[in-house]
């Protein structure tokens, strides 16, 4: 495991809640004056130290890295413990890519020093959240991000903005409910196998919950199931979505559609699939259908929409579908596929979002009988929305086709015909995405638009960081994959290996094999039953691990180290 | 053989630095700019064909890798080149044809006010093209094929304040990801089976006869690719797009739509020649739908009244001829096609287009005539185009088409007599076009007040006048190509030099060789130059002295058998009724009622409990006093269980 000089993840997840309070501090008189830069400064800090953390992370290593631990309330097992692996790191620099832009973009009218703290708050929840390696830590963070997420909604959204933003805050904390009691029953049902201690760390969690009875993995999954389906939202968890995204600022747009639905998809996959693998394969065929259900009736409802912002939020419906499609595909191209369109997702949304934002600070309105013909007073705008918009239809040499090709890809060679079912949004995507575009850029200019402002050169200056990591990621997306699949191959193997029903393709003969610190192996519990008891079947079914004797601690369960650093692939 | 990295790269360069400099070059220096590129493009690709040539012909496949693109476990893919006969010639008459149109264009855009957008994307399309056919995998090669469709659609959109523009570049995207789907769904079925995309790892085994490949596999492979060529090259039921891009500037026509991109499905069925072998029924679906598309388009275009609308059915028509040619077994017929009807439909739609810009704009047929006068070069270049495409001898289309007849005869002389009642057919809706543009009386005087005199102030007369010499000098060359091309692949003598350099990507094993006796050949060759001859007079003799002749424009041709309406009706309007449902039904009354009714329940039941709440301590005494006895009955219970 690669460690580093400074405390870096502390540093991450505690510089923008530091800008938070001095964004808050800044004297009112100077509010216009220094709010915005102040922010701004932190969060570009931020995004340096994130690209640290990337230039130094290793590539082939699929364990956490730069791991940080320290007990916090020992009593329950309670530790502040962040750490960063190939599927978490992307999306953290996304995070740091995306709250800049969002804060330094779009014109910014009143409360410079509230909306700056809620911004850093929020990035700073966000952070908490990829990073931890603690269930309670990570269900702290998660729920923090709903406040600043209500207020940035209730305070400079739009005209229904309080219906938007309760709906949203209700909505998701309803799901959260399902989160907190599954968190508490994994927690209290493990403590058994953990020689009688509470622990809400990741890794011990995911080391015994294999051995708990299938009934109960299945059940507690479910519960993570539906709490990150209303995040994410999977359909039919979804209509909080438009409105929400519809109703937000352009910054809140950005943040919520690029960032906060993939807590929900990151949490999916790191609590669901890493701590229950049996409970997610078992549930697979669900979640398939229903994300393949998400990108056919996705694409339909988004065809049909009247106003940009809102075909845009349903646009976000599908691309998350994707993702959970690949997920649950269980094969390398699959999960890899589904953690680079993550990371690909934030940046086209991000700037789709913010595209939108400048189109209606020029025109005040959306609905698209109202657009048209706008190409001809603002070529360069509609130039940069085309780009985007080809990323967002997946056109092969931007970042969208990568993540969705590897994703239908890896879906079909293990379910064949979900994925034939999603490759139809190829035509679907491009019907709403372009029809979109004609009836906003091209065609007769309509009344209201005949000199509609170009994009400004600070705008251009906000949006060019975004395309040109969609060109990169599109071009060159080798140094991500090359880290994001080390740890996917590892995760599969985890779940190969709990859960041989999860029809995990078999690594072919001259497979790289990536390994982890022993410390974070979480195959090693059912291993070392297995080496005990010679004469239970290998694997070890659930009772016949709860049977063994007194499973020790977790510090006092190392076993020899050629079972230790058990090698996937 | 490092000059093929400039074949790709040139294009590219001038497509970036258009893109980032194009507003400061304007006109025409952005125009020259993108001209040296694709021609610079074409240098590179004429000095590849010489060191391919140099090389012994079982040693002319050439890898070139860039750099990695995707991997993910087992999944690689590079961008990487394959020099190989097949490629090389594609690049050649795509460079070489995308020059001369590139410098055609000078001319024809010349101020337009997005002058610099125009060769932006010429230069754009230029290197995808280049992509799609020089790649050594199908993936990259995908990029390509996406790079074209994008290019596509925003030439077709060029003038996108017009509506039909826009639509119509919709249209093509959308019907050309149709075609997408299938290319994807074998390109899955391909990595599922092959493990690689790569035509070193997927094709060259099956050439060399080792290995053999399922039908059952090989037929969906092939179908699924075949589904993409046919939404690429207009083939039925997805052509309707081709027709409708005639919306695009007229050069975009001759370049995008008729000479090059839309024979990237004939690649490619060329190109997985070897997956197709194994599968018998893959090759009669492709020969018949070549047959039925050339037939069915060439009837509408008996009927068209604009000049473009005539050659795009007859490039829909022709393309069917080379898929005709390749599902009946021979490759190497339909790309003879491919290359001759890239000379002589460039050379037609560029001189429609001098037409069109004689005529100011003008594109129905019924307006023209008597040209003959007026266009000293174009005149006698369309004639070349006219008789090369209605293959009389000794010009280009009569060989290739021969070969391709000749070919479809050992399929099935089913095909065959389709294919030679469509030569009939080309020959007459050309003549009825030549005989409506350049003889009869000169028409345009009529029209020339009520087209507005804006265009002619600009030019200072009313009459028709030929083009500056950026379009003069492609018409010359691509007359002179269109008289002699054919001698690459001359059926006599030993100089069937197309044949022997495609050898090698064809192998017995690939293609199964056939031979058609010689007094066969005669026969049939003979039969359809006589069909090509009647079908030529009969046109001349109805519309030398006629303009209007409804008898012989039937409505159901002029609609194109009512087969767009009918996809608009079974396809578009269920669909948007569904998806109107799906939205406003479904998604607002019953997804977003069902979390909106939970949330009236829960504050309707707030309300009612709100009325326990009525600050009495007796009241909540008794609460606590019944809840106490429940909770001891309950452990009672379970104690005693």
């Amino acid at each position: 495991m690669k460690t580093a000089a400074i405390p870096i993840l502390n540093i991450i997840v505690f510089l923008p809640l530091a800008g938070a309070i001095v964004s808050m501090l800044i004297p009112a008189a100077q509010e216009s004056r220094l709010a915005r830069p102040i922010g701004l400064l932190f969060a570009v800090v931020e995004f340096g130290f994130v690209m640290y953390l990337c230039v130094d992370f290793p590539v082939g290593q699929a364990g956490f890295q730069f791991v940080s631990s320290h007990s916090w309330i020992g009593a329950f097992g309670i530790s502040w413990a962040l750490g960063v692996d190939g599927i978490s790191l992307f999306l953290v620099a996304v995070t740091a890519l995306l709250f800049p832009v969002a804060m330094f973009g779009p014109s910014l009218r009143t409360n410079a020093r509230e909306f700056m703290a809620w911004m850093l708050l929020l990035e700073a929840a966000c952070m908490g959240t990829f990073l931890s390696l603690d269930l309670f830590v990570f269900f702290v963070m998660f729920e923090v991000t709903l406040v600043p997420g209500y207020f940035l909604v209730a305070r400079w959204g739009g005209l229904r903005r309080n219906y938007a933003a309760m709906k949203f805050f209700i909505y998701t904390f309803a799901g959260s409910a399902f989160l907190f009691v599954a968190i508490l029953a994994l927690v209290l049902l493990v403590a058994p196998r953990n020689g009688g201690h509470e622990t809400f760390s990741l890794i011990t969690l995911a080391r015994y919950a294999s051995s708990l009875p299938a009934a109960d993995q299945v059940l507690i999954f479910c519960g993570f199931a539906v709490a990150f389906a209303v995040k994410i939202p999977l359909v039919p968890f979804h209509s909080w979505l438009p409105d929400t995204y519809t109703e937000a600022p352009t910054a809140g747009s950005m943040i919520l559609a690029g960032i906060l639905f993939k807590l929900g998809a990151y949490g999916l996959l790191r609590l669901g699939v890493y701590v229950l693998p049996r409970g997610a394969a078992d549930m697979a065929p669900v979640l398939l259908t229903l994300a393949a259900i998400g990108i056919v009736y996705g694409s339909l409802i988004t065809i049909m929409q009247r106003d940009l912002k809102r075909l845009v939020a349903y646009a976000s419906i599908v691309d998350v579908a994707f993702i959970v499609l690949g997920f649950f595909a269980f094969s390398s191209q699959g999960v890899t596929g589904g953690v680079f369109e993550m990371v690909n997702h934030g940046l086209t949304t991000g700037a789709l979002f913010f595209l939108v934002g400048v189109l209606w600070e020029r025109r005040g309105t959306l609905r698209f009988k109202d657009l048209g013909g706008i190409q001809k007073s603002a070529p360069i705008l509609a130039a940069i929305f085309l780009a985007v918009v080809m990323s967002a239809v997946g056109l092969p040499g931007l970042n969208g086709f990568a993540g969705e090709f590897l994703v239908l890809v890896g879906t079909f060679i293990t379910h064949r015909w979900w994925a034939v079912v999603a490759t139809s949004a190829v035509v679907t995507g491009v019907i709403y995405m372009l029809w979109a575009y004609q009836r906003t850029f091209h065609g007769p200019v309509v009344a209201g638009n005949e000199a509609v402002r170009d994009i400004s050169w600070r705008e251009i200056a906000a949006v060019a960081p975004l395309l040109a990591g969609m060109v990169f990621l599109g071009v060159f997306p080798r140094p991500f994959l090359d880290r994001i699949t080390p740890s996917v191959q590892v995760l599969l193997g985890h779940v190969a290996h709990v859960a041989p029903s999860a029809g995990v393709p078999k690594p072919g003969p001259n497979a790289v094999t990536y390994t982890v610190p022993a410390d974070q192996n979480v195959d090693r519990a059912v291993r070392s039953v297995s080496v005990t008891r010679p004469s239970s079947p290998p694997g070890g079914s659930g009772s016949a691990a709860a049977a063994a004797p007194g499973p020790a601690p977790e510090a006092a369960a190392v076993p020899a180290a050629s079972a230790a650093s058990r090698g996937v692939r | 053989m490092n000059a093929a990295y400039a074949i790709v790269a040139l294009p590219l360069l001038g497509a970036v630095v258009l893109l980032f400099a194009g507003r400061r070059l304007r006109d025409p220096v952005s125009g020259w700019f993108a001209t040296v590129m694709a021609v610079g493009s074409f240098v590179a690709t004429v000095v590849t064909y010489f060191s391919l040539l140099g090389r012994p012909s079982d040693h002319r496949t050439v890898d070139k890798l860039i750099f990695t693109w995707i991997p993910v476990a087992n999944l690689h893919v590079n961008f990487g080149l394959q020099l190989d006969p097949l490629s090389v010639l594609w690049s050649l008459f795509v460079t070489g044809v995308g020059s001369l149109i590139t410098l055609y264009s000078i001319g024809y855009m010349k101020g337009d006010p997005s002058f610099s957008r125009f060769f932006f994307l010429l230069n754009a399309f230029v290197f995808s093209m280049v992509v799609l056919v020089l790649a050594d995998n199908y993936l990259f090669s995908f990029l390509g094929w996406e790079g074209v469709g994008f290019c596509s659609y925003g030439l077709i959109g060029f003038w996108f304040e017009r509506e039909s523009a826009a639509v119509a570049a919709k249209k093509a995207f959308v019907t050309n990801r149709v075609g997408d789907f299938g290319f994807m769904i074998a390109l899955f079925l391909m990595f599922q089976h092959f493990g690689s995309f790569n035509y070193s790892k997927v094709l060259t085994p099956l050439m060399g006869g080792n290995a053999t490949l399922a039908s059952a596999t090989a037929t969906g492979l092939a179908l699924m690719l075949f589904l993409g060529a046919v939404a690429k090259s207009a083939q039925i039921p997805l052509y309707m797009w081709l027709v409708d891009a005639m919306e695009g500037p007229t050069p975009v026509s001759a370049l995008i739509h008729a000479a090059t991109m839309v024979t990237a499905g004939v690649y490619l069925v060329a190109r997985s020649a070897p997956i197709i072998h194994f599968s018998p029924s893959a090759q009669w679906v492709i020969a018949c739908i070549g047959a039925a598309t050339a037939f069915l388009a060439a009837t509408v275009a008996c009927n068209q009244n604009d000049i473009k609308k005539v050659l795009a059915y007859s490039t829909i028509s022709q393309l069917g001829y080379m898929f005709l040619g390749e599902g009946s077994g021979d490759y190497t017929a339909g790309i003879f096609h491919t290359v001759m009807h890239a000379f002589f439909k460039a050379l037609l739609f560029l001189s429609a287009g001098a037409v069109i810009h004689a005529l100011h704009d003008e594109q129905n047929m019924k307006r023209m005539g008597a040209l003959r006068r007026y266009l000293p070069i174009t005149f006698p270049a369309f004639m070349i185009g006219y008789l090369a495409l209605s293959a009389i001898p000794p010009f280009d289309g009569f060989w290739s088409k021969d070969t391709v007849l000749a070919a479809a005869w050992h399929k099935s002389p089913a095909l065959w007599a389709v294919g030679v009642v469509t030569a009939g057919l080309t020959a007459y809706y050309m003549s009825r076009q030549v005989m409506l543009v350049f003889f009869g009386q000169a028409r345009w005087t009529d029209h020339a007040a009520e087209r507005g005199a804006a265009g002619h102030a600009a030019h200072g007369s009313g009459q028709p006048h030929e083009a500056p010499f950026t379009m003069t000098v492609p018409l010359i060359i691509l007359s002179v190509a269109s008289c002699i091309g054919w001698l690459i692949n001359a059926p006599f003598g030993g100089l069937d030099f197309l044949n022997k350099w495609l050898a090698p990507i064809f192998p017995a094993s690939v293609a199964t060789p056939f031979t058609v006796a010689t007094g066969t050949k005669w026969i049939i060759g003979l039969v359809a130059t006589a069909f090509a001859f009647g079908g030529l007079f009969a046109g001349i003799a109805a519309w030398r002295r006629h303009v209007d002749r409804p008898a012989l424009e039937p409505a159901f041709l002029a609609r194109a058998w009512y087969i767009d309406d009918t996809v608009a009706a079974t396809v578009s309007g269920p669909l948007t009724v569904m998806a109107s449902a799906f939205s406003f039904v479904i998604d607002a009354r019953w997804v977003d009622g069902l979390v909106n009714g939970v949330a009236r329940l829960a504050a309707a039941s707030g309300r009612q409990l709100r009325r326990i709440q009525t600050g009495y301590v007796r009241n909540y005494a008794l609460g606590i006093g019944v809840g106490a006895v429940a909770i001891l009955f309950y452990v009672s219970l379970r104690a005693g269980s």
